[in-house]
């Protein structure tokens, strides 16, 4: 089948971009999006002009690392997939199809789809951990975790990291990323110790990214291509306020997750 | 000159020579700790435990990865599960059933004392990650869950659904980023090692391209930990990641780091085979499905009906019908060969013939689809959504696909390469797996390493070197940093005709022809002529667009496969000289009358080391004699 891509080219931060027309012929509908983009990469070198560049690694929808707006929809139009995982059969001869970069201040584009996340792991550095030194764990029996407890834990926990939930988000908000390792980590009695410590510090890290704030859209669930559900989200913002109040009240985090 | 080959093995009974070694290595006082530096290369399981745990202990330390953060590396895709001793099942396990399993199932060419510690280590991981929060499969009653794995007889493989890799290292992760907010890890991201400085006989620090400046940078440190994964991407089309390569090994091998057994790599059973020329990885789909899946082709050649349509007499479920006891479960190494000699009988399913059926239709029959959603749902979708098949109502089609380095740089029972104070860590040393590794396990070694081995042993080394005793030459990095910036250059200077990739798959399919699941004598020899062409070709006509002062990432690629190029040929030489079958590597010369690997313990029970001998010359071999004190080598049977 034929496709034309309409893909966002800039040579570097803040230098202008555009977008840049491709015919893209014979193309399989066995391939993968990112298989597609390498096939219009080869061409592009055969006639002597630079690569597209994007970010891309496992190609299996774990690493997190590919990263476009597809179509208009973060990773593309197919539900619960990376755009690694999105295959051509998704599309029917003859479509155009539009390739741009993740958009949200927190996210500068580099190059290209290339933009910086790093932001994301600043968030997880601010408190997204239990505090555990390596060999002073209990046994892994000690501690008695309700199946449905740790279902749940592993619903969140399943987050790969790729920021879709912000590009999707109208504005550029990271609650649904912050919140996954909220809901992560405070359900678990491992996390319970520094409850609220984790969630004050992710958030106020969250907002000094320049991370815009939850208003309800839900278009990050939409996007999230491990269907992280934004119910979490409402967990957050309670614990956040629970955190916020005994720490007015106490000066500490004394207080009881749940 | 000869490599120093001293494992440095502590003496005594096996089970208490990890003791031993612990009690006996120097400590460095806590107040001192701060004032070493320890450089880790790569934030996968190894590097990113490793550097955590290093800052806990009190060592400052720069961590480097060419990700854009450290919670890419591939270890991330494993999905199966980890390994552990613990015996919860109550069903026989022991540290030493898992020891004896490695072991056997490494084909008698792994140190025995090394495995034995992975083994003792192994449930202290278990818990430290359940204490991390990582979220475990667990049971109703709230214990942790276990399943089978390929080579085990019992229970033993801990698991979070189809996403155990990924956990773990987020854990990992998450555990890096406390230190890194607390300031004892400094960062490096998009920074890729190109070299490392040797200098007064030891690893002082390592050179890295920034890969969004171009900037080349030296860095300084007390130690180099290099913990950078494996080497199957010399296939081209393996299940690593795309970016996955060789050239943090194969630059310290050049500066004198023994590289060891580089012909062991790991052809795993149940990939997606590749569906077109286009493809640019095969997707691997979790060992564990074994448990439940059947494999088995036609009985008869050229069989055209599809896969429901074919009764059971006549199909042919080979693996149970030629090992009764392991069935499904055979080893990895076991299963692959016997996928390719049932396709190569003209009975393989798919495209071109390379593919059998993972079938789970008697699964869904005997437990229902729930259940099996319930175990596998995340790879079923994966494999429907990447070959467009339902698996829950027609079978799987799987191939071999190249997964795993066992061979790596060579390490004493420290850690240690043969360059003093340059450590290996993870999938990057040799040391645990022998000649094929155990499912489940390389989670387990990966952890091992960084968690609860390296960062005693690092202190031992650098108890007795000191601290900043002598200041490394600003001269030798400078010379250093200047060869990198000259391959870097010229790379940008050929502009030729062909791109990057083109060579990648060329040298990726001689590899696979000539040195994949099956080795002869004269496929090698073809190799072994070919791949310096294909290396002559390269520098001659391949095409890097673009400036080297910004993001390139065909810069980036094509540095990659210039040291796959050169690493090939050593994998070539390693097959060619090891005249035995024994674990992933299979040579068609040394099989038995029904053919099985057929192993020469006489004249091959040791690990083969290369030295580099510079630009041209051939690498020289020199062995590393394994002594079996506990384990006697017996022929593998799986029967």
């Amino acid at each position: 089948m034929d496709i034309v891509l309409n893909v966002w080219r800039q040579e570097g931060p803040g230098i202008p971009g555009r977008m840049e027309r491709h015919d893209v012929k014979g193309v399989s509908p066995d391939m993968s999006f990112l298989e597609m983009l390498d096939q219009v990469n080869e061409g592009l070198i055969r006639e002597g002009r630079e690569p597209i560049a994007f970010e891309h690694d496992c190609r299996e929808g774990i690493c997190g690392t590919c990263s476009m707006m597809i179509a208009g929809a973060a990773h593309g139009p197919k539900k619960g997939v990376t755009a690694c995982q999105l295959h051509m059969r998704t599309f029917v001869d003859g479509d155009t199809v539009s390739v741009e970069p993740w958009r949200a201040a927190a996210f500068p584009v580099i190059r290209d789809l290339v933009v910086d996340r790093e932001a994301l792991d600043r968030i997880v550095a601010a408190g997204g951990f239990v505090s555990v030194n390596a060999g002073s764990a209990p046994d892994g029996n000690a501690v008695p975790i309700p199946k449905e407890v740790v279902d749940v834990a592993m619903d969140a926990a399943s987050c790969i990291g790729c920021g879709a939930c912000v590009a999707a988000c109208p504005n550029a908000s990271a609650m649904l990323f912050t919140s996954a390792k909220v809901a992560h980590l405070n359900r678990l009695p491992q996390g319970t110790p520094e409850w609220a410590r984790r969630v004050r510090g992710m958030v106020e890290q969250m907002d000094k990214e320049g991370f815009g704030a939850c208003t309800n859209h839900y278009e990050c669930m939409e996007a999230c291509p491990k269907e992280i559900p934004v119910k979490f989200i409402a967990e957050m913002n309670r614990a956040y306020t629970k955190a916020t109040l005994a720490a007015e009240r106490q000066g500490g985090d004394e207080a009881g997750y749940g | 000159m000869a490599l120093n080959l001293d494992a440095k093995v502590p003496a005594g009974p096996l089970a208490q020579k990890w003791e031993k070694r612990k009690f006996d290595l120097k400590l460095v006082n806590p107040a001192n700790k701060r004032k070493f530096r320890v450089i880790v290369v790569g934030t996968g399981l190894a590097g990113g435990s490793a550097a955590a745990t290093l800052a806990e202990l009190g060592y400052h330390v720069d961590c480097f990865t060419f990700h854009d953060s450290p919670r890419r590396a591939h270890s991330i895709a494993a999905q199966g599960g980890i390994n552990g001793a613990k015996n919860y099942q109550n069903d026989g396990d022991s540290v030493f059933r898992l020891f004896y399993d490695t072991v056997k199932g490494g084909d008698f060419r792994a140190r025995e004392a090394n495995v034995h510690r992975l083994a003792e280590v192994s449930t202290a991981i278990i818990d430290h990650c359940v204490a991390q929060g990582v979220p475990f499969a667990r049971e109703y009653g709230g214990t942790l869950a276990n399943r089978s794995f390929g080579g085990a007889q019992v229970s033993r493989t801990f698991y979070a659904r189809g996403q155990t890799g990924q956990q773990l290292l987020l854990g990992a992760y998450q555990a890096l980023e406390r230190q890194i907010g607390a300031g004892a890890v400094t960062m490096h991201s998009r920074l890729e090692m190109l070299d490392v400085v040797v200098e007064g006989g030891r690893a002082r620090g390592i050179v890295t391209r920034h890969l969004l400046t171009g900037k080349i940078e030296t860095w300084a440190g007390d130690a180099v930990v290099l913990a950078t994964g494996g080497y199957s991407n010399v296939y081209f089309l393996s299940t690593n990641a795309k970016a996955c390569n060789v050239t943090a090994t194969w630059r310290a091998h050049r500066r004198g780091a023994g590289f060891a057994n580089p012909c062991f790599n790991q052809i795993h059973p149940t990939g997606i085979p590749a569906s077109s020329e286009h493809s640019s990885k095969t997707t691997l789909m979790s060992e564990s499905l074994r448990n439940d899946g059947r494999v088995w082709v036609p009985k008869a050649a050229g069989e055209r009906r599809a896969a429901g349509q074919i009764p059971n007499e006549e199909r042919d479920y080979y693996l149970e019908r030629r090992y009764p006891t392991f069935g499904n479960l055979v080893p990895r190494d076991v299963a692959s060969r016997a996928a390719k000699a049932v396709c190569d009988e003209g009975r393989g399913v798919g495209p071109g013939g390379r593919g059998v059926y993972l079938d789970f239709r008697d699964a869904i029959e005997r437990v229902g689809r729930d259940q099996i959603r319930q175990r596998y749902g995340n790879l079923f979708d994966m494999y429907a959504n990447i070959t467009g098949d339902d698996p829950y109502a027609v079978p799987m089609k799987i191939y071999p696909a190249p997964h795993y380095s066992m061979g790596g740089l060579w390490v004493d029972y420290d850690l240690m390469s043969t360059v003093p104070g340059l450590f290996v860590i993870g999938e990057a040393n040799f040391s645990d797996h022998g000649a094929n590794r155990l499912g489940a396990s390389a989670l387990m070694q990966g952890l091992a390493d960084g968690y609860f081995i390296l960062p005693y042993t690092i202190g031992g080394y650098l108890a007795t070197v000191g601290n900043n005793t002598v200041k490394p030459d600003a001269a030798a990095f400078a010379q250093v940093a200047k060869e990198a910036e000259d391959r870097t250059k010229r790379l940008l200077s050929v502009n030729g005709k062909r791109s990057p990739d083109a060579f990648h798959i060329e040298l990726g399919k001689l590899m696979w022809d000539e040195c994949g699941m099956s080795r002869n004598r004269a496929g090698l020899e073809r190799a072994l002529a070919r791949i310096p062409e294909i290396r002559e070709a390269f520098w001659k006509d391949v095409r890097v667009l673009g400036s080297g002062d910004r993001l390139n990432q065909n810069l980036e690629k094509a540095g990659r496969i210039a040291d796959f190029l050169e690493f090939a040929e050593l994998l070539a030489l390693d097959a060619l000289t090891r005249e035995e079958s024994c674990g992933g590597h299979f040579r068609e010369e040394h099989k038995t009358p029904d053919g099985e690997a057929l192993r020469n313990d006489k004249d091959f029970q040791h690990v083969s080391v290369w030295e580099w001998q510079g630009e041209g010359k051939q690498s020289s071999l020199q062995k590393e004699p394994l002594v079996f004190e506990t384990v006697h080598p017996a022929t593998r049977s799986y029967k």
